[in-house]
């Protein structure tokens, strides 16, 4: 199952660093990223895989949720079927 | 493959224009519970539902979190209740609602249906009983929603049901006068309704159904409203095509949900009912819908018309993306939970006369409108009665859902909060009597279905 992890928020040094350590703790696997700023704004879509994860999705949201409040960022964890079923017949 | 533009799109419909999953809907049979004690009955519903919908909520929340779309009800219909506590011996139905409103609580979802009779023909004592139990149940519970079907394309209208619709609808009124009359807000009167409308406050588990069903309700008006923003000036067939494309999206989630939600609960799939149901919050309206379209105030001329396209392009797109579609599908227009809908009231531009025009080309009926305390029962049965022939003469489903608040005049304001919303007292312009209509009774019959003139 491949997850879609988006971040938004104000600039700083080591956001990657820090949502890929924790994806890398839980044991899942960054299969893409794109990432740019925008007027001083960082903006980052993120796809991995997570079967090979022990962790339950909604744990690992959470975690994701509470360090990105941390820094400023907000970031989202979603499966990806959500946008597979909108934007493909 | 997903794209960026794919990924950024879906999350602005959730955040930005509030797309969300209006409800779950498990439909539950009570046929399997008679009993003649009505005590006993009450304890094997209680036990049927409580267990049939223990992880329900739960399921609802993993699903929301999982995929990131608000599901913002989880919800239970049940077999009307008439017909499920037909074979009870006592004259009252009131602690059967009781024995719903205690499971609803216990398993945690917002609202149970199904404290209803289907009277289109004709009543069984055990209909009898259920109507006359109607205001009180609703003043002593808080969960219960109850529905009455008076009338069908098939078999007419039972005009003794409409007169008697009129006075339960005061006698609830004045029961729950102390919340502003909210006991009417869970109570809707039908013509044609489907058994598989997972929407309340109408939802009943029907009597053709299965055992246990997975039902769920689409909304978002306000990914409609902010496709159409780009099409300043565009004619209606490109009108239309962003619609049909915008459903399509909207219900592929629906039955996502729908589809997880059947595997998680090991409960079969219903339906998706393709509805667009407002919220009273800015940006989750039908009326801008409207008003998007070129339609200065909602209300105006052209208003029924726009509707029509509305709900037209919203079933066709939904169609495709959906394997079984039922319920009321089409587009709600309530007025208490539609910000636009009560602007336009404020404004004086939308009255209960255009209402109701607008009702023959949309789902569902006169819906959420708060009139004046003093309005006469017969009144409100006429108001019953030409809202049912729309529905059978058209055959489609309408409906009535008008709360007469006690003590409350035109110009005042009603509120019930969360969803149910707030409202001005909606004017009736016409104040000439329809008793001697009403006090008739019987059967209006069946419509001709040829020579549709």
């Amino acid at each position: 199952m491949k997850l879609v992890v988006t971040v938004v928020g104000k600039d700083r040094v080591g956001i990657i660093a820090m949502v890929s350590q924790i994806l890398a703790e839980n044991n899942v696997n960054i299969l893409s990223i794109n990432q740019n700023i925008m007027d001083g704004f960082f903006n980052m879509i993120l796809l991995a895989e997570i079967s090979e994860s022990k962790i339950k999705l909604t744990e690992l949201q959470k975690i994701l949720k509470e360090r990105g409040e941390e820094i400023n960022v907000q970031i989202k964890a979603q499966h990806e079927d959500i946008f597979n079923v909108m934007h493909q017949v | 493959m997903i794209t960026i533009d794919d990924i950024l799109e879906t999350n602005r419909m959730i955040t930005e224009n509030k797309l969300d999953v209006r409800t779950i809907t498990m439909g539950i049979s009570l046929r399997d519970c008679a009993h003649p004690n009505i005590s006993q009955f009450c304890r094997n519903i209680y036990d049927k539902i409580t267990t049939s919908a223990e992880f329900l909520v739960k399921t609802g929340e993993d699903i929301e979190a999982e995929y990131g779309i608000p599901i913002i009800h989880k919800r239970i219909s049940v077999t009307p209740i008439a017909i499920a506590a037909d074979a009870c011996k006592t004259d009252t139905y009131v602690p059967v609602a009781e024995a719903l409103d205690k499971a609803a609580k216990e398993v945690g979802v917002n609202f149970i249906g199904g404290f209803s009779a289907l009277v289109e023909k004709g009543f069984t004592n055990g209909d009898c009983i259920l109507i006359d139990s109607i205001p009180q149940a609703l003043a002593t519970t808080e969960l219960v929603c109850s529905s009455v079907n008076l009338g069908s394309t098939k078999t007419g209208i039972n005009m003794d049901c409409v007169r008697e619709m009129g006075e339960v609808i005061k006698r609830t009124a004045e029961l729950t006068r102390d919340r502003q009359a909210i006991g009417c807000a869970k109570l809707v009167v039908f013509c044609n309704a489907p058994g598989d409308n997972p929407f309340m406050a109408g939802a009943f588990h029907g009597v053709s159904e299965a055992d246990k069903v997975v039902s769920v309700g689409v909304s978002g008006p306000g990914v409609v409203k902010h496709a159409l923003e780009e099409l300043k000036g565009a004619d209606f067939t490109a009108i239309a095509e962003t619609i049909k494309k915008t459903a399509f999206k909207i219900t592929r989630v629906g039955q996502l949900v729908a589809r997880e939600a059947s595997k998680r609960l090991g409960v079969p799939f219903g339906i998706i009912d393709l509805s667009l149901a407002p919220t009273p919050a800015v940006g989750d309206s039908v009326a801008r819908i409207i008003e998007e379209l070129g339609i200065e105030s909602c209300g105006a001329p052209g208003t029924t018309a726009a509707l029509a396209l509305l709900n037209d392009a919203v079933k066709k797109g939904g169609l495709m993306a959906s394997s079984h579609v039922g319920g009321l599908s089409g587009a709600f227009i309530p007025v208490s939970e539609d910000e636009g809908m009560i602007h336009a009231v404020q404004q004086g531009s939308l009255s209960i006369e255009k209402l109701e025009a607008m009702t023959c080309v949309c789902s569902v009926g006169l819906d959420m409108i708060a009139i004046e305390g003093d309005t006469s029962a017969a009144t409100i049965s006429g108001i019953i009665a030409d809202e049912a022939a729309i529905g059978m003469v058209n055959n489609k489903t309408t409906a009535v859902r008008v709360i007469p608040v006690p003590g409350k005049k035109v110009g005042e304001m009603v509120e019930y909060g969360g969803l149910l919303g707030y409202c001005p007292i909606v004017p009736l312009r016409n104040q000439y009597s329809s008793e001697a209509f009403i006090a008739r009774g019987g059967r209006i019959p069946a419509p001709i279905r040829s020579l549709t003139n």
